[in-house]
């Protein structure tokens, strides 16, 4: 058995007798096998992405894809490379969508209600329809963070809202016309930024690197032979998986 | 959907050892790691890094006469896009700036936010959109040696111990002693890290690590730093300028050898154009997409090894870019995950790796390049790999094991991510295991940089997975992401200061060295059909193009 034959990549190669379904591609019939994703399909009909394709594995946000099927009413959302085709689907993706981010300077802002409402005051026109929350692939609750940037709750913001790809999905259904994940981005910021207490440990390192602490230590590293360094590499002490309270015999290098 | 009945009936297999396996493993008896003779026979015959087929020697350019993977090869012996005397300069569309960074992940996008800091006029061009790399992939973390029993000389020797010893000293040096100042970067900017209630910063250990200093954001670490990087970038409206879907198909040097800027193509509009700049630097990332000997990937749509290739063009050499890093358990199904990375953890919690009739055939944690070749062995040779609907081999990984060993409900507390990710498609990994293979995950080699990023081209910088030294021959988990970012930075710093120290005008641009560089193509006898760099992969069917009767392609691009 050759290794082309075990390992093929991304090419789909179909088993005997595999079942096509009818998926129809903006709104164009195409016979597919099941069991592709969306993404996998639609360039087995024989398209070349150039836009709505990225990481392919549903953290990128570049594939948002808008879907009825034949017979249903509803609308679904979903990530085109994490979402299995489906009989007389008809789909559309959706490469960009415009939604503005405000322009600002994160270290002139301030963490306050007034920031956000001053830079997107649209989020004050939020009808509570809940659009958003169902148009999102990440299962995120959007109004629910929009409501929370409404009331000036930042860090609240922030954390739901952080699982964001940033696809725009939500924004292309938004009847008050919000840009939610700029939003989102700017309280995550400035949760991170001026409400998350700051890493104090690490302020004291950087001044040490900044004076030239550890110069020394790395240029001798960077001299040495590798017999040298292959007793110094397993002569380390290892911090124990439970380290608290842990310290080096060693601390001449600290 | 989950699996089919005839894969549910092989797990069956799998169930019926399971019993006597998890005793074992109470007992504390595993399956017998193999020698270092066992260790070397498989790698040999099995790990792509050491099967001579499927390598061969490049013969054109500076690195002429060393063994790199063939579909690599091909790339580096292909025709330009264009024939460089068919472009007329005069006609195409030109842009100029001080700075030009080709590649919008998180190296480029940290070069071009350093360089515009410093004052200077910068483009940021990319061939998708920005962002789009694979930075945002990386879920597990970034080190930086900044809690008080840790210091960047224990995480030097953690990165060179893990690189087995093979790695520039002096880009190592760079990486350990930067990391620090690079998380208080992203800090500043607003990146929310795990932290404590006080403040300090949550470490882990990652593989290979003496001390904690794995920092992360959920397990989506990469993905935060490229929001926040990509972000910050948005804000320099008046000295960042953004063109995305903008390739670059060749670097431009003047007639004193220096950049002077790159050539460009529209992928929407197919119209070539210029852009014309002081300095460079290129930040493309990988190659995983090439799929080397027919391997999925971890990678990003557009890791098609198109920076190595202009930079190799214009001169500059690579440095171990025979060493690439295969990850021992990739998905191989259902088809939707085909790839996706299945965490070490999974065997650090006890999970057995087994073939088609439910047997051990590999101690689970053998180091990762071993695994790798042991999967491939079975599946290939021994022909006891199992076969999914589309035809995908992979062994099992046995995550059920993991709730009897642990205790109920371990899986989900401990593997979140994975846990979803099946669920979605109807396979519970608590009660079934998981389909794996080995899947292409990192290139470690790259082009040839010193600790200032400097490439030998006057002008021309290069930062993260485009280059080759920092991690040798082994990266270690968590130093990805921190290259990016440590060396991205230092390109835009070395970039500003090569632009302050310009005198005179931008050179002409000037295409002679890849002409220079196609004569010498012209004599391998290749196709002539054959070009790069790819810019995109190409999933179409044998069928459809077929069918394509008056189809043209320009290598992967219709």
């Amino acid at each position: 058995m050759s290794t082309q034959t075990i390992a093929s990549g991304d090419t789909t190669i179909l088993p005997e007798g595999a079942k096509f379904i009818p998926v129809y591609v903006m709104g164009k019939k195409y016979m597919l096998p099941e069991t592709l994703t969306i993404q996998k399909a639609i360039e087995y009909a024989g398209f070349q992405y150039v836009r709505s394709c990225g990481c392919r594995g549903g953290i990128c946000g570049a594939c948002p894809t808008v879907w009825r099927v034949i017979g249903d009413y509803q609308l679904h959302f979903g990530l085109a490379c994490q979402t299995v085709i489906e009989e007389n689907m008809v789909l559309a993706q959706m490469p960009f969508f415009p939604a503005n981010r405000a322009d600002y300077k994160l270290e002139e802002l301030e963490a306050t209600a007034e920031t956000l409402s001053l830079l997107y005051p649209e989020i004050l026109k939020c009808v509570g329809c809940n659009t958003c929350t169902r148009a999102c692939p990440m299962e995120i609750d959007v109004m629910g963070y929009i409501n929370s940037a409404m009331r000036g709750d930042i860090t609240r913001a922030a954390r739901q809202s952080f699982d964001c790809i940033q696809c725009g999905m939500c924004s292309a259904r938004c009847p008050a016309q919000i840009a939610h994940y700029h939003v989102a981005q700017l309280c995550r910021r400035l949760y991170g930024k001026y409400v998350a207490p700051g890493a104090e440990h690490l302020v004291s390192r950087v001044s040490e690197v900044e004076a030239g602490k550890y110069e020394g230590a790395l240029e001798a590293l960077t001299g040495m032979d590798e017999p040298k360094l292959k007793e110094l590499y397993v002569a380390r002490e290892a911090e124990p998986l439970d380290s608290e309270g842990w310290e080096p015999q060693d601390k001449a290098n600290l | 959907m989950g699996y089919t009945p005839e894969m549910m009936e092989l797990i069956k297999r799998v169930e019926a050892t399971r019993a006597a396996r998890v005793e074992r493993v109470k007992n504390g008896e595993y399956f017998t790691a193999m020698t270092l003779d066992e260790r070397a026979d498989v790698l040999n015959k099995f790990h792509p890094d050491y099967k001579d087929d499927g390598r061969v020697a490049v013969r054109v350019g500076p690195n002429k006469g060393d063994v790199y993977p063939e579909e690599f090869v091909a790339c580096l012996e292909s025709y330009p896009r264009i024939d460089p005397d068919k472009v007329d300069f005069s006609v195409l569309e030109t842009f100029t700036t001080d700075v030009l960074v080709i590649g919008g992940g998180g190296g480029g996008t940290s070069a071009a936010i350093i360089a515009a800091n410093e004052g200077n006029k910068v483009i940021l061009a990319t061939k998708l959109r920005h962002g789009d790399a694979n930075t945002v992939m990386a879920e597990g973390g970034i080190q930086g040696a900044d809690q008080e029993v840790d210091s960047p000389y224990y995480h030097y020797l953690d990165v060179i111990g893990g690189g087995h010893f093979t790695n520039s000293p002096e880009l190592v040096a760079a990486l350990t002693n930067d990391a620090p100042l690079v998380i208080k970067w992203l800090e500043d900017m607003g990146m929310m890290f795990d932290k404590n209630p006080d403040g300090r910063m949550r470490v882990r250990h990652g593989g290979g690590t003496c001390r904690k200093r794995m920092h992360s954001a959920g397990d989506m670490t990469g993905s935060e730093i490229m929001r926040v990087l990509r972000d910050e970038a948005r804000s320099h409206t008046d000295s960042i300028e953004l063109i995305e879907f903008a390739a670059a198909v060749e670097i431009l040097k003047d007639s004193q050898g220096r950049v002077s800027g790159a050539l460009m193509y529209n992928l929407e509009t197919e119209e070539y154009f210029t852009i014309r700049a002081k300095a460079v630097v290129i930040a493309t990332g990988g190659f995983g997409r090439l799929h080397v000997q027919g391997f999925a990937t971890t990678n990003h749509y557009g890791a098609t090894a198109d920076g190595l290739v202009l930079g190799y063009r214009a001169g500059v050499p690579l440095a171990f870019m025979h060493s690439t890093q295969y990850h021992p358990t990739g998905a191989a199904y259902p088809e939707q995950n085909v790839g996706l990375l299945i965490t070490e953890k999974v065997r650090g919690l006890g999970a057995n790796l087994l073939n088609i009739s439910g047997e051990q055939f590999v101690f689970e944690r053998e180091p990762r390049d071993v695994e790798s070749a042991a999967i491939i062995r079975e599946c290939a040779e021994r022909e006891n790999g199992i076969q999914t609907p589309v035809g995908r081999l992979g062994v099992w990984l046995d995550s059920p094991m993991i709730e009897e060993l642990e205790g109920p409900g371990t899986v989900e507390r401990e593997l979140p991510a994975k846990f979803v990710q099946f669920m979605r498609y109807g396979i519970d990994i608590r009660e079934v295991p998981m389909l794996v293979y080995p899947t292409l995950h990192y290139q470690n080699g790259g082009l040839k940089i010193n600790a200032k990023t400097e490439t030998g081209v006057p002008g021309l910088f290069a930062a993260g997975e485009v280059t080759g030294g920092v991690h040798g021959e082994n990266r270690l988990m968590g130093n990805s992401l921190l290259d990016v970012t440590v060396f991205g930075r230092r390109a835009g710093q070395s970039a500003a200061q090569y632009v302050s120290d310009f005198s005179g005008e931008i050179g002409e641009p000037g295409l002679a060295h890849a002409k220079e560089f196609m004569e010498e193509v012209k004599g391998l006898n290749v196709p002539e059909d054959r070009v790069a760099p790819l810019l995109l992969p190409d999933y179409t069917t044998e069928e459809v193009r077929s069918h394509q009767l008056t189809a043209h392609y320009e290598g992967t691009i219709r």
